[in-house]
């Protein structure tokens, strides 16, 4: 056979053309593993310094929180406690009030509240997280202390409950679009069958949309865990091995930006525990997104 | 409107049913007695407003805003208007049940699928539950093929399963008078056969009024047979007459296919 025709033959502009937008694309995709991996490599790399000096043992059972004391101690425990602490206290608001707002736009709201009211909720998770944060220390806490008078002036409950306002439009948005995805036959055929409106909602819209307000909650749980502004803020920054929120405490994040404010030497081992810190809060939150993951596998929309 | 003789009694009566759509009227004063334990079955071309008229039956169009009755639906014993602002919906489901177009279980067990209905009647005694769940099934022809895996989803079932599920969930209350709007539109000619199948048998105990858009399934499985035109009942009668000497030029146009 001969040399293919000129209509016939490659034609060499188009598939440069191809290859470099193949390329431009491959790029932006790149971006974000290569970031995700050189942030693992370096809280990774980091750390391992930090485990040279301090055995693993300590950082996860001792329970006192000092590295940066003469007598320095690296029990973890002592901030992950403020961590769970005040992620709880957020999730109790959160959830609750986030799953009984979608229920209600989903289900309840006429068009025209549902058309008002979500821009507003989402208006609520567009506020800086600096401005909860005060908040929380000059209105939330002075209002709390009236009811009880004890509550020191920096706690956790109060930067949780108010974290927890700030999670809320993350949990109420995504659970309402999990809710109004429910195909409507569904909800006609609970009608039909003379359920209420209330029975149809908590009977069959939310078990059908259970895998996406799951993934609402993870996602409210993963921003709670990794808040650090209202704790920095509102919450004392004192380290504290308690899981009562009526008392000042750190969490991972507040303690990494306590360091990273301080004058401490870039490399000394006190630098090194905010990588250390940094990393299991990681883990934390990957553990989270794992759990999400299986859950919306197991509980996938079986409609 | 037609003057057949029938013993059997009448289940409901629509009296000058017109059915706005916002301002779009779908039902013009439509007249139409249904009979107990028969299977009256409404025909037409798409949009004809059989669905519409069907759904009239248990005030699904009360679900959306905009939608207007007017006229009424007598229904019997209780020589009750079913669309008097006065009822209340809820009551007439509790009546009244549905099979729709497309099999619609719950994200749910195969159990908890029949069970429904006797849940939200605030049924909870497990007795009572396991006896009408398991009647219910075997009213659907579904017990035999489903008793070993009641705690399975009921999405898992096949198509035409599925439909026979919907059928266990709309049978499992009592009802007195069940819709079926084109039940077997989305199945495969065996699963069809088994849902007319079905139908016949069901009517010793129930009243059914079916849509259909396939008229040999009329003419198979129903006493009685409606032609709907645009909003407009054009003849209603017993379903050999209607198939074999149809009284109005348009019925046979429609039946013998030269239309529609």
């Amino acid at each position: 056979m001969s040399e293919p025709s000129d209509r016939l033959k490659k034609d060499l502009t188009r598939h440069f053309k191809e290859r470099v937008i193949e390329a431009v694309l491959f790029l932006a995709a790149f971006v974000s593993v290569f970031t995700t991996t050189a942030i693992v490599y370096i809280l990774v790399s980091e750390s391992w310094v930090f485990f040279q000096h301090v055995p693993l043992t300590d950082f996860l059972f001792d329970t006192q929180w000092t590295p940066l004391f003469d007598d320095a101690h690296y029990g973890i425990m002592v901030l992950l406690s403020g961590t769970i602490t005040s992620s709880a206290v957020a999730v109790l608001v959160a959830i609750p009030l986030g799953t009984l707002i979608a229920i209600y736009l989903s289900e309840f709201a006429p068009f025209s509240v549902r058309e008002v009211a979500k821009p507003f909720l989402e208006l609520l998770g567009g506020i800086p997280t600096i401005i909860y944060g005060y908040f929380a220390l000059l209105f939330l806490t002075p209002l709390l202390q009236k009811i009880y008078p004890d509550l020191p002036g920096f706690n956790l409950l109060s930067a949780g409950i108010v974290m927890g306002i700030m999670i809320i439009p993350y949990v109420a948005s995504l659970s309402e679009d999990a809710m109004r995805a429910v195909p409507m036959a569904l909800r006609e055929g609970s009608y039909a069958t003379g359920a209420t409106r209330l029975q149809t909602a908590l009977r069959v819209v939310v078990p059908s949309a259970i895998s996406g307000i799951a993934s609402a909650y993870i996602l409210g749980i993963s921003r709670a865990v990794g808040e650090t502004m209202i704790l920095a803020v509102a919450g004392g920054m004192q380290p504290n091995l308690t899981f009562n929120p009526a008392q000042p405490g750190a969490t991972i994040t507040s303690f990494i930006v306590q360091v990273a404010l301080g004058d401490l030497p870039h490399g000394s081992i006190g630098y090194q525990t905010i990588f250390a810190a940094g990393l299991m809060l990681m883990l934390l939150t990957l553990v989270f997104n794992l759990i999400g993951f299986y859950m919306r596998k197991k509980y996938r929309e079986a409609y | 409107m037609n003057s057949i003789t029938n013993e059997a009694p009448l289940k409901a009566e629509a009296r000058n049913l017109s059915f706005y759509y916002g301002n779009f009227q779908a039902l013009k004063n439509i007249n139409m007695p249904i009979y107990e334990k028969k299977v009256t079955s409404l025909i037409g071309p798409s949009g004809c407003g059989k669905s519409t008229y069907l759904r009239c039956f248990n005030r699904m169009h009360d679900l959306y805003p905009g939608n207007r009755y007017e006229g009424a639906i007598d229904f019997h014993p209780d020589h009750t208007d079913l669309l008097s602002k006065k009822v209340d919906p809820i009551e007439v489901r509790m009546r009244i049940s549905m099979v729709f177009q497309k099999p619609n279980p719950f994200p749910k067990s195969i159990y908890e699928n029949v069970a429904y209905g006797l849940r939200v009647r605030g049924e909870s005694a497990r007795s009572v539950i396991d006896d009408k769940v398991e009647a219910a099934l075997r009213g659907a022809a579904l017990w035999g093929e489903v008793k070993d895996r009641l705690k399975e989803l009921g999405a898992n079932l096949s198509g035409g399963q599925q439909q026979r599920l919907c059928i266990a969930r709309a049978l499992a209350t009592d009802p007195e008078l069940m819709l079926f709007d084109e039940p077997t539109s989305a199945l495969d000619p065996i699963a069809t056969a088994s849902i007319e199948e079905l139908i016949s048998e069901l009517k010793e105990k129930v009243t059914i009024l079916i849509v259909t858009h396939n008229m040999q399934q009329a003419a198979r499985i129903s006493d009685y047979t409606a032609y709907m035109y645009i909003g407009e009942m054009v003849e209603f009668g017993v379903t050999d007459q209607i198939f074999i000497k149809p009284k109005r030029k348009e019925t046979e146009d429609y039946i013998t296919g030269r239309f529609g």
